[in-house]
């Protein structure tokens, strides 16, 4: 199992011992029933409310739910859609599977990180992109597909995906 | 009385404009002093002619597609909504060709209704399935879907009767319904396409189930790269519960049926029967040895039907129109309809729902129109990234469960991926090696560690080293993977790798 690795963005550092972010995991933590099989809904929540899984909220999960704390990291760490460190303000998945492939999903691929310089699971120096791989948006029929945020962009060409970083502003 | 204009509320449409479209049709409207309502339907599946507006009148849905938010002034313009001539008018929509000649079972509604709209779903044939249902005994029900002939759709093309058997079977108070619906493979996008456009279908599915089996509780797993099925999907649970179609007395039947939707998080894997079971239950989803089958031993002990969304989806109307008339479309024992997905490098790609028989190469050219790039079909990927690389000798092929494992490849989910002759094929078995990498769960060695030898002896072949002895490694190691993998995801990844390398030899060889 390769977990994709992630790049340590410079707006992390000491975020883990935020109070306030403690408080929103814990909120997140006692909307659910503590039983082991709400681990995965209860990580969407902070994920959602906090756009990634703070490594602070393993020991809290471990107590709210009775596991240890290597099960609760395990748990996080199998899933690609959850990352443990804070992401850029926009988040750019690329579509990297095969109906995508067969209609110009690697030139875009290699465009994107040209342009931003980076690789995935990095995030530009100014924070502004998380560039990330997925595997299927279930668009292939309009393909090649992206998704910027929560946003799903298809019959993307260059030019296309140029216009989408653009639209996100404030790079040169 | 206003004028019923329909934009698709549809991830693909969407993603090609849709949003912006519906929002141009207001606003012309608006300033127009046209009185128009716009409707947010599902998608048709004509995925090529997305944005595809309609447009309802006395004559039926007229419709006008690819439309772009920049083409809505000059619809306006033209007449539209009234009766106008336009260059991307289509004429009435159920006249379209492409449509005209599918057998639409699952997809009937699609695109036609309001997806939320419960009344809509009356009026349409909805919950005539659960009705029947009610009103037959457990064993019926299970009859009926075994003498349809029935198979699930995820892939695997189990019979789903005799799934549902044994868990009728079981002599346990707690049993369970489990909605498949990860879909992840590349190429097929049915499942979402019916949980945005026509999700109470699911849902009646999920219910005669289990009535059928005697469960009082579902779940969806539905995978995260689909925020807007998800989206659709809740509020049309909240509905259905609200209108008592979900909850402790499904419309004073006395029966008790929930559901609950869960969402994966990226992992291929957890479309894999149990190790969707261990992530529901908050789990890595590593895959579980079987016995026992999950429908004696599955979610949280009990036992579990697992079906796929279409395989839920087509059994409302095997309960409707009988067993029989299932049965008798298709061909030798793929009973029924498949909704295939026409993806990739294709003209006319989207959602074709036909009784099995159909070949590949009317799919792909009859109503696929040859590739988008104009160039030759030199291959297609059938049935997701486990699925064997086909080429054009062997298109002739039919839509059937035997028949393609009669050439060692597989349908699985329906999906068509095509790719023109500008497509390396070496590079394309690496991505099968490479992705087996990504996704395994890591419990068996053939299948995690060979995966990443296999990306490495491919590159050594493509780069000219060696390339005899790695040719030799490369076959040996597939041969590991197909006998050592516990699943099929290193059980099956050699299918698309020993494809390309029997197909397109001259592609694994190193041009001066
Ligand atoms: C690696 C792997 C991935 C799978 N992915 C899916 C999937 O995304 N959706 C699905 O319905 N079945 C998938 N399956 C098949 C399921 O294990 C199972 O056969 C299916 O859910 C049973 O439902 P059905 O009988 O209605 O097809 C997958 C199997 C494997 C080995
Ligand atoms: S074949 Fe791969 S994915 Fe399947 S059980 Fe083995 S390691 Fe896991
Ligand atoms: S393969 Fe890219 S959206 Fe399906």
């Amino acid at each position: 199992m390769t977990k994709r690795v992630a790049s340590q963005s410079a707006s992390n550092a000491g975020s883990d011992v935020d109070p306030a972010m403690l408080a929103s995991i814990g909120k997140v933590i006692g909307g659910f029933a503590a039983r082991p099989d709400n681990l995965l809904p209860i990580l969407h929540g902070i994920q959602d409310a906090l756009g990634f899984v703070p490594p602070a909220s393993v020991p809290m999960l471990a107590g709210a739910l009775n596991l240890s704390r290597a099960e609760v990291h395990g748990v996080i760490s199998f899933y690609h859609h959850f990352r443990s460190v804070v992401p850029g303000r926009h988040v750019l998945k690329l579509c990297r599977a095969e109906a995508c492939q067969a209609i110009g999903a690697r030139a875009i691929e290699a465009h994107v990180r040209s342009r931003l310089g980076i690789g995935f699971n990095e995030t530009t120096t100014d924070g502004l992109f998380t560039l990330e791989p997925v595997y299927c948006l279930g668009n292939c029929a309009c393909a090649p597909s992206a998704m910027l945020d929560d946003q799903v962009h298809g019959r993307l060409s260059v030019e296309a995906i140029d216009r989408l970083i653009d639209g996100c502003g404030e790079r040169p | 009385m206003s004028i019923r204009v329909f934009v698709p509320r549809d991830t693909s449409a969407i993603a090609c404009g849709a949003d912006a479209v519906a929002e141009k049709v207001e606003s012309e409207a608006s300033s127009r002093g046209v009185d128009v309502v716009v409707v947010r339907n599902g998608s048709r599946g004509l995925y090529w002619l997305e944005p595809l507006v309609e447009v309802e009148t006395a004559n039926g849905r007229l419709g006008f597609g690819p439309i772009a938010p920049a083409d809505v002034g000059g619809l306006f313009e033209a007449g539209f909504p009234h009766a106008c001539s336009h260059p991307l008018a289509l004429g009435p929509v159920d006249q379209v060709d492409w449509l005209q000649r599918q057998q639409r079972v699952c997809f009937a509604r699609n695109g036609i209704t309001d997806p939320l709209d419960l009344d809509d779903y009356r009026v349409h044939g909805g919950w005539q399935g659960v009705q029947c249902a009610l009103s037959m005994s457990a064993q019926e029900i299970v009859q009926i879907v075994t003498d349809s002939g029935l198979r699930g759709r995820g892939g695997a093309a189990f019979p789903c009767g005799i799934k549902w058997k044994t868990v009728l079977d079981q002599m346990v108070a707690q049993k369970y319904i489990v909605c498949n619906a990860d879909e992840g493979d590349s190429g097929t996008f049915s499942d979402r396409m019916v949980i945005e456009g026509d999700p109470y279908r699911l849902i009646e599915g999920m219910l005669i189930a289990g009535i059928a089996v005697g469960a009082d509780k579902g779940y969806i797993y539905l995978r995260s790269e689909y925020p807007l099925a998800q989206r659709v999907l809740a509020e049309a649970i909240d509905r259905a519960r609200s209108a008592s179609w979900l909850g402790t007395n499904v419309q004073g039947s006395g029966r008790a049926f929930d559901v609950e939707l869960r969402m994966g998080a990226g992992a291929y894997i957890c479309g894999e029967e149990t190790s969707l079971l261990e992530s529901l239950e908050g789990r890595r989803g590593q895959v579980r040895f079987k016995p026992p089958l999950p429908a004696v031993k599955g979610l949280f002990e009990k036992p579990t039907v697992i079906n796929n969304v279409i395989t839920l989806a087509s059994v409302p109307d095997v309960l409707i129109h009988g067993a029989e008339w299932y049965r008798d479309m298709g061909m030798g024992r793929s009973r029924g309809t498949l909704p295939i997905q026409l993806a990739g490098n294709i003209r006319r790609g989207g959602l074709v729902e036909l009784a099995f028989g159909m070949t590949l190469r009317e799919l792909l050219h009859g109503f696929g129109g040859g590739s988008a790039s104009g160039r030759p079909i030199r291959a297609v990927q059938v049935g997701g990234p486990l699925g064997a690389y086909l080429p054009e000798s062997q298109f002739d092929t039919p839509i059937d469960y035997e028949a393609f494992a009669a050439i060692d490849a597989m349908l699985g989910h329906g999906g068509i991926v095509v790719f023109d002759d500008t497509v390396d094929m070496a590079e394309q078995a690496r991505f099968a090696m490479e992705f087996c990498a990504i996704e395994s769960c890591g419990k068996c060695t053939p299948c995690r560690i060979g995966s990443t030898r296999g990306v490495e002896v491919i590159d050594h072949i493509r780069g000219g080293t060696d390339s005899q002895a790695n040719m030799v490694l490369l076959r040996s190691l597939c041969d590991t993977m197909l006998h050592g993998s516990l699943c099929a995801l290193g059980g099956l990844t050699p299918l698309p790798v020993l494809s390309a390398l029997k197909h397109f030899p001259e592609d694994f060889v190193l041009q001066p």
